[in-house]
């Protein structure tokens, strides 16, 4: 059975050899701060695997989490100069490959979809399932990048093997401690549920509505998830609060809605908040300073007239679909 | 009810503009010690939320062959196939980046358009300049009109497409939150495919908005044309 844990491995090992470029890049000026950021981040994804078979402590990974939390807090990791080609380098490699240059990143949403809707259901001849349940996705995803980056390599014959790492390392550096933020407000999700605050804001929506109505249940969940959007200025950080409010205990397990389809449909109704407020900085003030315009809200305006009837629709989706 | 102090936490923090790694890592170390857990079961959810989540950071993986194509000319070959647009109305540029935006990010090319790559250097020229072609010096509030709606194309078509590709953050902070607090086995295709139907409806409000916006311009022209006209009569009186 191929087992997802492998792949959380080559994230880890691909976030040793990060730390270990970034440990000898002279150019980045917080080249130390850099390497333990993205170095301890790799043992934890390798230690991680101990923890959820229950072989190792879940106290000392938390340790290196609110650690690497902490690097993040002082302004690692930083960047190192960039090893790329320049624009005119490109534009001449784009007149070469043209449409080619496409092909490589096509491959992996196939492949990932391959593995996740076909191979997720093969068995073994011992009956077992081939990929690990519930994971198959990612499994896919995996073997999706690793077969993608093979098409590169054999299309672009890039001069050393190494040229692909460098490349990761330059978007990863740009992206930074972000790159695990998505995964900070799951863990967040976890302790809000452990110590209740889910629950809490349940009892006050409760109050909001007629008990037993799936509608009012359903716009509750869909609302909620952008008023708290606009808020927080992100969904994800609303998706854990309102879920644990309203999507598990009253739409999944109450109404009895599709797990998917609530979830799905419910990150989107954030996503609805997210084109309504200032507090999504990136996505709303910077495109118009950007374009220098006069008003910073300005594309904020182009967006609410879109974004309060796409919040109607996936109320609909969501009580048509899920239940 | 004390413990919805944590939310607050988040919320200020962001406000703030504190770290976002910071503030999340504050708002559960307060959630905890309010909701009654102790040191040690604060830092072991820490852990087991972030074993049971790794599966959140897996796009990671992708990063060096969307590097590497990068390397080779990804942006300049977009950007030329893009600039063919040059031909249309400002609305029907729009409308049609921003369907070639949402198509690219549901493959998980989200790296081909954006404010900075995209949006500055090359929608949001070709969209004036197709309004210039037709209506002289635009007055600033038609400038305005045309700068907001091409920042809102390259917006909302990313947002509801790159949710129907798998490897994106939102569908695997979905699975990884709720198969490691509720214990259910979601399948990331199954959560992706569900976007499928609010991605259509976005494509359709924001796509018809977009392509109506010639109309507004002109009534934006017009309506700059006669108060020009007034200020002339008052100048010549």
């Amino acid at each position: 059975m191929i087992k997802v844990e492998w792949f959380y491995w080559l994230c880890g090992i691909f976030f040793l050899l990060i730390a270990m470029q970034a440990f000898t890049d002279r150019t980045n000026r917080k080249r130390l701060g850099s390497a333990a950021f993205w170095g301890i981040l790799g043992l934890s994804f390798c230690y991680g695997t101990f923890v959820v078979h229950k072989q190792a402590p879940s106290w000392l990974l938390g340790i290196a989490v609110i650690g690497i939390a902490a690097l993040a807090g002082a302004g690692f990791p930083g960047r190192g100069q960039e090893r790329t080609t320049t624009p005119e380098q490109r534009a001449r490699f784009a007149d070469r490959f043209g449409n080619k240059l496409f092909l490589p990143a096509l491959v992996i949403p196939v492949v990932a979809a391959i593995f996740g809707a076909w191979l997720a259901k093969v068995k073994l001849g011992n009956g077992k399932p081939l990929l690990e349940t519930g994971s198959a996705t990612i499994i896919g995803l995996g073997v999706a990048s690793i077969l993608a980056l093979a098409v590169g390599m054999v299309l672009f014959r890039p001069r050393s093997p190494a040229v692909p790492l460098h490349e990761g390392r330059r978007l990863l550096e740009h992206i930074g401690w972000a790159a695990i933020l998505p995964q900070m407000l799951a863990t967040l999700g976890l302790l809000f549920t452990a110590s209740g605050v889910g629950k809490a804001v349940g009892r006050v929506t409760d109050h909001l509505i007629p008990k037993g109505s799936l509608i009012a249940a359903v716009a509750l969940y869909c609302i909620g998830m952008a008023i708290f959007t606009i808020i927080m200025g992100n969904a994800f950080a609303a998706f854990p609060v309102m879920t644990a409010a309203v999507g598990w205990p009253l739409l999944v397990q109450q109404f009895h809605g599709t797990p998917a389809v609530v979830f799905a449909v419910g990150m989107l109704a954030g996503f609805c908040g997210t084109l309504c407020t200032p507090m999504a900085a990136n996505f709303n003030l910077v495109p118009a300073a950007l374009l220098e315009m006069k008003d910073q809200y300005g594309p904020i305006k182009a967006q609410i007239p879109t974004a309060i009837p796409l919040l109607a629709c996936n109320i609909v989706i969501m009580y048509i679909f899920a239940f | 009810m004390w413990v919805l102090l944590a939310i607050a936490v988040v919320v200020v923090g962001f406000a703030l503009r504190i770290n976002s790694m910071l503030v999340v890592t504050a708002a559960g170390i307060v959630a905890g010690l309010i909701g009654g857990l102790s040191p040690v079961k604060i830092l072991n959810a820490f852990g087991d939320g972030f074993a049971g989540s790794r599966s959140v950071t897996v796009f990671i993986v992708t990063l060096p062959v969307i590097g590497l194509i990068e390397r080779y000319g990804l942006q300049h070959q977009a950007r030329k196939l893009i600039s063919k647009l040059k031909v249309l109305t400002t609305g029907r540029l729009l409308a049609l980046y921003m369907l070639i935006r949402q198509g690219t990010a549901a493959v998980g090319l989200t790296s081909i358009g954006g404010y900075a790559q995209a949006v500055r250097p090359l929608i949001h020229p070709m969209a004036a300049g197709a309004a210039e072609r037709k209506y002289g010096k635009l007055p600033e509030k038609m400038q305005e009109k045309i700068k907001g709606f091409a920042a809102s194309a390259d917006t909302v078509g990313v947002f509801f497409g790159e949710d129907i590709f798998v490897a994106i953050g939102s569908i695997l902070l979905i699975t990884g939150f709720v198969d490691t607090t509720y214990g259910l086995k979601l399948e990331a295709i199954d959560i992706a495919v569900w976007a499928i139907p609010t991605g259509i409806c976005a494509l359709l409000i924001h796509g018809s908005r977009l392509w109506l916006l010639d109309r507004t311009l002109d009534k934006m022209a017009a309506q700059a044309d006669a108060e020009a006209e007034d200020e002339d009569e008052e100048v010549a009186r």
